[in-house]
C-alpha cells in the first residue's frame, strides 16, 4: 500500500513540470509585458525596462522556465509581480475563503445528495423520486453564480435574513455555501441513485432480505457500502473543482477567495501567482485523487488486495 | 393445407426507428426536443423576431424600465430591450457551445479513438498528455487562453474547445474501447478486413450512440462555462449582446432591478436544462438496459 502511495506520489513530478510549462506558455502569449502593466501606460519606457529587468522578463522563456522549477525546488515560489509581496503567503492568505467555501459546500452537497439519492433509488417512480430528480436537473442546469444572485436577491433583499456580500462570520457564507452545493449536490444525488439501483437489484440483496434481514440494515450496510465507490469518485473531483473553481461565485458574493485572486493575477499578468496558484491546484487536485483511490481500498477489499499485488 | 399456414410478415425496424420510439415515450425527454427546437428557432429567427438594431440602440429616456407591453423584458441601464438582447444573445452563446463542442469532439475524437483502437505507447503517450491537461484547474486554463488569445467570441470558443480537449478524448477512447474487445470486431479482423474499414463501418456505428449523449450535454456544460467567463468581464466584450455578459452588467443594478438579471439567467438555464433533458432521453433510448 505505502509502495502504491509513493509511486502515485513520484508520477506528480513529471505532471507538475508539464503544467508549469504550459502555464508558462500561455501567460507568455498574453499581450502585454508585466512592467507596463504594474506601472501603467503613463511610466517612462526606461522604467518599464528598469522594472521588466527587475522581474526577470526580458529572457527567453526556456530560462525563465529552468530558473522558476529551479526556485520551486528549493521551496521558494517567487515573489508577486503587482504586490512584491511571496507568492506562497499571498496564496495562503485567501485560502481560509475558499476552504470554508469547498468544506461547507462539500459537506451541505454530501448529506443531502446522498439521503436523496438513497431515497430515491429505494422508492424509484415514487413522487419523491421523480421531484427529486427533476430539481436535480434545474440545479445542474442553471448557472450557480446566477442561483446566487437569485439567493440574495430572496434572502439579502427581500426577507432581509442573511448578509449579501463580504466575508466575516460564517453567517456571511450560508448562501455562498448553498449556491456552491447546487451543482454538486446534484451530481451526487444522480450518482448515489444510478449506483444505488443498480446495487440493489444484485442476488446478495435479494439473499439479505429472503434471510429476514431489516430493510433498513440492507440498505444502509449491504447496499450503501457497495453503491458507495462510485459516490466517492464524485466527492473527490467535485472537491478539487471547488478549490479553483468557484471564481464566478466569489465574484457575486465578493469574497477574497483563491479565485479571485487567480483571475486577478490573469487580468494583470502577474505569471508568478498564476504559475503558483496553479501549481498549488494541480498537487491539491492530484493528492485528492490519491486519497480517494485509497478510499476505495478501504470500502472495496478487492481493490486493496490489487494495490498490494503492484 | 391452405387454412394452416399462417403467414409471417417481418417487418424489419430499423435501429435508428427504435431509439427514436423510445425516445418519444420518454415526456421529459420530449419535453427537452420541443424547448431546445424553440431556442433554436429563436436562433435561426432572431431578426424576424426583433431587429439586430433594438439589441443595441441606447435610449436613455427609456432606461431601466420594467417590464410590460412596450419592453416585454424590461430595459438594462442604456434604456436598451432586455428581451431583443435576449434574442440576440441566443446566437452567440449557442454558437459557442455548440461551436466548442463540435469542434473539440472532431479534435478529441480523433485522438481518442487513435488511443482507443490502437491501445500500447500511443495509448499511453496520449493519456499522460490529457492527464497533464486535465490537472490545471478547468476554470484557470480557460480564462488564460481566452487572456491570451485576447476577448472575442471566436476566442472563447476556441479557449474552451482546448481545454475540453482531454474530456472528449476520454469520452471517445472509452466508446471506442468498449467496442474493440468485442467478438464482430475480432471476426472481422479474422476476415482480413483492413483497419480503416473495421473503424468506420464497425467501430464507430456502434461506439457512436454514448458518445453523441455527452456531446448534447456538453453542449449545455459549455454554455454555462461561457456564460461564467463573460460573466467574469472575460471574452464577448459589450455591447455585443451575450447572455453571461449581460448578467455581468446588470448585476450593480440587480437590488433595485431584479428583472435585468432574472431573464438572461433563465434563458441560460433553460437552454442548459433542455440540452440535459434531451442528453438523458438518449442514453435511455440508446441503452434500453438501463433504465430498469
Amino acid at each position: 500500500m505505502s509502495k502504491y502511495i509513493l509511486k502515485r506520489l513520484l508520477t506528480l513530478i513529471p505532471t507538475l513540470l508539464a503544467v508549469i510549462f504550459i502555464v508558462y506558455f500561455i501567460m507568455d502569449l498574453t499581450p502585454g509585458d508585466p512592467g507596463t502593466l504594474i506601472l501603467g501606460e503613463r511610466a517612462s519606457q526606461e522604467e518599464i525596462d528598469a522594472k521588466n529587468e527587475e522581474l526577470g522578463y526580458n529572457k527567453p522563456l526556456p530560462v525563465r522556465y529552468v530558473n522558476y522549477v529551479a526556485d520551486l525546488v528549493h521551496g521558494d515560489m517567487g515573489n508577486s509581480w503587482k504586490s512584491g509581496r511571496p507568492v506562497m503567503g499571498e496564496i495562503i492568505a485567501r485560502l481560509p475563503v475558499t476552504v470554508t467555501l469547498a468544506v461547507g459546500a462539500i459537506l451541505i452537497g454530501t448529506v443531502i445528495g446522498i439521503l436523496v439519492g438513497i431515497l430515491s433509488a429505494v422508492k424509484q417512480y415514487s413522487f419523491l423520486d421523480f421531484s427529486a430528480t427533476a430539481i436535480a436537473m434545474a440545479l445542474a442546469s442553471f448557472p450557480g453564480f446566477w442561483i446566487g444572485m437569485m439567493l440574495i436577491l430572496l434572502f439579502s433583499l427581500y426577507l432581509g435574513w442573511l448578509p449579501s456580500f463580504g466575508g466575516g462570520d460564517l453567517k456571511h457564507y450560508i448562501l455562498p455555501w448553498i449556491t456552491t452545493a447546487c451543482p454538486f449536490l446534484a451530481s451526487q444525488m444522480r450518482m448515489t441513485r444510478t449506483s444505488m439501483l443498480e446495487v440493489i437489484r444484485m442476488d446478495y440483496i435479494r439473499t439479505a432480505r429472503a434471510k429476514g434481514q431489516r430493510e433498513s440494515k440492507i440498505i444502509m450496510q449491504h447496499a450503501l457500502r457497495n453503491a458507495l465507490l462510485p459516490v466517492v469518485t464524485i466527492l473527490g473531483i467535485n472537491f478539487g473543482g471547488l478549490l479553483g473553481g468557484t471564481v464566478t461565485i466569489e465574484t457575486v458574493f465578493t469574497l477574497p477567495g483563491v479565485g479571485s485572486l487567480i483571475i486577478e493575477a490573469i487580468r494583470t499578468k502577474d505569471v508568478p501567482i498564476v504559475t503558483g496558484a496553479t501549481v498549488m491546484l494541480a498537487s491539491f487536485f492530484a493528492i485528492l485523487m490519491l486519497i480517494v483511490d485509497v478510499l476505495y481500498a478501504y470500502i472495496d477489499p478487492r481493490i486493496k488486495s490489487r494495490y498490494e499485488r503492484k | 393445407m391452405g387454412e394452416n399456414t399462417v403467414k409471417v410478415k417481418i417487418k424489419k425496424k430499423s435501429q435508428a426507428g427504435d431509439i427514436w420510439r423510445r425516445f418519444l415515450k420518454n415526456k421529459t425527454a420530449v419535453f427537452g426536443l420541443i424547448v431546445f427546437s424553440l431556442i433554436m428557432l429563436v436562433v435561426l429567427l432572431a431578426d424576424v423576431i426583433v431587429s439586430y438594431d433594438s439589441a443595441l440602440t441606447q435610449n436613455i429616456m427609456d432606461r431601466l424600465q420594467a417590464p410590460g407591453a412596450a419592453h416585454w423584458f424590461g430595459t438594462d441601464n442604456f434604456g436598451r430591450d432586455i428581451f431583443a438582447r435576449i434574442v440576440h444573445g441566443s446566437r452567440n452563446s449557442l454558437l459557442v457551445g455548440i461551436g466548442a463542442v463540435a469542434i473539440g469532439i472532431t479534435v478529441g475524437g480523433l485522438l481518442g479513438s487513435v488511443a482507443g483502437f490502437y491501445g500500447g505507447k500511443i495509448d499511453s503517450v496520449i493519456g499522460r498528455i490529457m492527464d497533464t491537461i486535465m490537472s490545471i484547474p478547468l476554470m484557470l486554463l480557460v480564462l488564460s487562453l481566452v487572456t491570451a488569445l485576447g476577448n472575442s467570441l471566436i476566442n472563447v470558443l476556441l479557449a474552451m474547445m482546448i481545454a475540453n480537449i482531454p474530456q472528449y478524448v476520454r469520452i471517445v477512447r472509452a466508446a471506442i474501447l468498449s467496442v474493440v474487445g468485442q467478438d464482430y470486431i475480432e471476426a472481422a479482423r479474422a476476415c482480413g478486413t483492413s483497419n480503416l474499414k473495421i473503424i468506420v463501418k464497425h467501430v464507430i456505428p456502434n461506439a457512436i450512440g454514448p458518445i453523441i449523449v455527452q456531446a448534447t450535454m456538453a453542449v449545455g456544460t459549455m454554455i454555462l462555462n461561457a456564460a461564467g467567463i463573460s460573466f467574469l468581464g472575460m471574452g464577448i466584450q459589450p455591447p455585443t449582446p451575450e447572455w453571461g455578459a449581460m448578467l455581468n452588467e446588470g448585476k450593480q443594478f440587480m437590488t433595485m432591478y431584479p428583472y435585468i438579471v432574472v431573464f438572461p439567467g433563465i434563458a441560460i438555464g433553460l437552454t442548459a436544462l433542455a440540452l440535459n433533458l434531451m442528453g438523458d432521453g438518449l442514453r435511455d433510448a440508446l441503452d434500453p438496459k438501463l433504465k430498469d
